[in-house]
């Protein structure tokens, strides 16, 4: 039984910001499916399960709230999973819905990630008790800073390269309308001269803390005949995970982010990935990210990425467009950024992503990581369905 | 199951189970160290390494240990390396194994771990699963789950489908079953005590338990080269209700039957039902909603009335399903799962041996 190929025919999304105290929980997933179940031209009634992602249920302060979501989200009736790996939850949660269309257990399957980090707070939420876990060091960017450095230390990139990501990106936010970020008097000398947070990872550097929602629609080859728009087909996808901590990890290179994109890659029969992938929309939580990934993803040798992000390889014009939407730097709630990143990529294939559109993007790159960069999801979609 | 018009799926089976003694508390261990000797035991049983694991899936819930990213740690004592291909489900077990099921059903691989544990005991439950409702409405007058098993016991009362006296005997049983089992947490006569919520009185509610479970699948040829009698998982379905109690009929559940009949549960008589019934009368809605008579043996683990370390209990069913089909006391045997209020979601899975 070979599998079956899985298209992404609907995506919806809500326009990110810090708090949207005009909805509830309910009220702002059921904002992204309902676009998504548009964009496909499907109603309720045509789902046959919902896959649900979000980062820790301590983010809002709701047990499982999956199960309270289960009426917003037309589930009543139907299977609901509730998937939960850190921050590349919505990317596994997208893998997990392309799953049970893979493996013919359903046709059509919503896939919806969400974060309302304004219902709580998140830093709270990150705050582990000592006698469990060394602490978080002030939150994300003081765990993630030393490995920055080690970055810059290995590669030798000079020190204004992360600027230059936040820049492109943050200009690139102010073509996708649902990214939170506007900032349209940004310049270049605005982000270096931002207070610095965690050495050397600076205020400008950091992503914003966002409510948001993302949902897409995925069906099966009926399915994909019947949409009314151009699908985005899956040619690979993949997860990997490696412990938090221990001795030999290396924090700069994941060997679980390198063995994920190995087997998307293998899947798709991408052999050379700078080459054969158009645009890339990668999981960049502080600016330094960039390089980084590109280095993990294949696209770079090591100690290389730098000279792609400098050379502007990966701006929106550039010959390796990364993070056309502005990415997590101008868009973060968090439990849906993953999503977003595949949900952005198969946008750029169907041809639907309006100003941030890379012209013949054919084959898309999204990815998300999270914990201490030991968990990964990547899928890579396509405008043309799979050979097989 | 949903759909299937071309080459018939593979056949999958549970090829291997593993639980702890559930304890009442276990605040001389983490979570790691109470999985370790599960993971190990189940690998153990099949000779497999972690290495050799196509794919690993679990269940498990922050809110229990009180912190955020609980199951990180645990990944850590499965041993992630080189990494692994691996998930997550902020759910019971059973609904890990479903995503496990799923992915061998891709055939990307033959062999599947699955494991979740649950520490009640740093908080308190009762306290801790009305965090589970409705945030804004619901959740801030704190019912807990013993009220809200207690409506829906009366409920059933008051339609007539059962009374205390039923509902004791259901407690008895559970517990004189449990007698046979080493892993249970109350075992033998206990008295069905005073009333908690009424109706229901402590013999008609769980015992507050941590604990954890492991499971091995494998597909087709491997399943039988790892176990001499492959528990094969013949159909399995799950279902979610309406999250309000108020639009539910609490003394029934439409979303058990019709994820039995999905799994194919109806199809032919089963002789082993392990329900997931944390309250002995969400046990009368269960059978009601299986349509299981007297000739069917009821969890004769003693069920979750004997022990229900939250996350694990419902892979637990799976697990003692499948172990009664791997030693020859079943032939056919149907295991339930269920999460939310008042049996808000269920699974079924119905596990066949191979005929003697």
């Amino acid at each position: 039984m070979s599998k079956e190929p899985v298209a992404v025919t609907g995506i919806g999304q809500t326009k990110h910001v810090a708090a949207r105290r005009d909805v509830s929980i309910a009220g702002l997933v059921r904002e992204a499916a309902t676009r998504a179940l548009h964009d496909a031209e499907l109603t309720w009634a045509d789902i046959d399960a919902v896959v649900i992602g979000k980062a820790p249920d301590f983010f809002e302060g709701v047990m499982m709230p999956e199960l309270y979501l289960a009426d917003a989200l037309g589930a009543v009736g139907k299977p609901m999973l509730r998937v939960h790996t850190a921050g590349s939850v919505g990317g596994s949660t997208a893998l997990v819905a392309a799953n049970l269309i893979a493996a013919r257990v359903h046709h059509t399957v919503l896939t919806l990630a969400f974060e309302k980090q304004s219902e709580s707070n998140a830093m709270w939420g990150l705050s582990l008790p000592i006698p469990f876990q060394q602490p978080l060091l002030a939150g994300a960017g003081g765990f993630f800073a030393p490995h920055v450095r080690a970055y810059m230390r290995r590669s030798g990139a000079p020190d204004t390269i992360g600027a230059l990501v936040a820049y492109k990106d943050r200009r690139n936010a102010l073509k996708n309308p649902y990214a939170h970020l506007h900032e349209h008097d940004i310049t270049l000398e605005k982000v270096v001269a931002s207070p610095m947070l965690w050495d050397p990872i600076r205020y400008s550097e950091t992503c914003p803390s966002s409510d948001g929602a993302c949902a897409m629609v995925l069906t099966d080859r009926t399915g994909a005949a019947r949409a009314p728009r151009p699908p985005a087909w899956l040619h690979g996808g993949a997860m990997r995970s490696e412990p938090t901590l221990f001795a030999g990890k290396d924090f700069v290179s994941p060997r679980a982010g390198q063995d994920c994109a190995a087997d998307v890659y293998r899947q798709a029969g991408i052999t050379d990935p700078r080459r054969d992938i158009d645009a890339v929309e990668m999981y960049v939580p502080f600016s330094w990210y960039e390089p980084m990934w590109l280095e993990n993803l294949g696209f770079a040798a090591p100690g290389e990425g730098w000279k792609l992000t400098e050379a502007g390889v990966t701006a929106l014009d550039g010959d390796l467009p990364v993070n056309m939407s502005g990415g997590v730097l101008s868009a973060n709630p968090i439990g849906a950024s993953g999503m977003i990143r595949f949900a952005e990529a198969a946008l750029q294939v169907r041809g639907r992503a309006g100003d941030h559109q890379v012209d013949g993007a054919r084959r898309a790159l999204g990815h998300a990581y999270g914990g201490g960069s030991q968990f990964f999801a990547m899928w890579l979609v396509g405008s043309e369905p799979p050979d097989s | 199951m949903t759909g299937r018009n071309t080459p018939g799926p593979r056949d999958i089976a549970v090829v291997a189970f593993a639980q702890t003694g559930h304890r009442r508390s276990t605040e001389d261990s983490s979570e790691v160290e109470m999985l370790m000797p599960v993971l190990h035991e189940v690998l153990a049983r099949t000779g497999l390494k972690t290495a050799d694991i196509g794919f690993t899936c679990s269940g498990s819930s922050d809110y229990l240990a009180g912190r955020a990213f609980s199951f990180t740690l645990a990944l850590d004592g499965v041993g992630a390396w080189p990494p692994i291909s691996e998930s997550h489900v902020e759910m019971d077990g059973a609904w890990a194994l479903y995503e496990a099921w799923t992915k061998l059903l891709t055939e990307d691989t033959d062999t599947a771990l699955v494991y979740s544990y649950g520490k009640c005991s740093p908080g308190s439950v009762r306290d801790v699963l009305t965090r589970q409702l409705d945030p804004y409405y619901v959740a801030p007058l704190w019912p807990d789950s013993v009220a809200l098993a207690a409506l829906q016991a009366q409920a059933l009362m008051d339609a007539g489908h059962t009374d205390e006296a039923a509902l004791a005997a259901v407690g008895a049983r559970s517990r004189a079953d449990a007698a046979a089992n080493p892993y249970a947490q109350l075992k033998g006569r206990v008295p069905q005590g005073d009333y908690v919520v009424r109706p229901l009185r402590t013999g008609d509610c769980p015992p507050v338990g941590d604990g954890a479970a492991a499971v091995l699948l494998a597909a087709g040829d491997r399943a039988r080269d790892l176990c001499e009698r492959p528990a094969w998982i013949r159909g399995i379905d799950h279902r979610v209700e309406a999250h309000s109690l108020g639009v539910r009929d609490l003394t029934d559940s439409p979303s058990t039957r019709l994820a039995a009949e999905r799994a194919g549960a109806f199809e032919r008589p089963v002789d082993t039902a392990e329900l997931h019934a944390p309250f002995s009368s969400q046990e009368v809605v269960l059978r009601r909603a299986l349509r299981l008579d007297d000739s069917v043996r009821v969890n004769p683990s003693g069920g979750a009335l004997a022990a229900n370390p939250v996350m694990a209990a419902g892979l637990v069913r799976i697990g003692e399903a499948a172990a009664r089909v791997h030693r020859g006391d079943s032939d056919r045997a149907l295991a339930h799962a269920t999460s939310g209020p008042c049996l808000q979601q269920n699974l079924v899975a119905v596990l066949e041996g191979d005929p003697r």
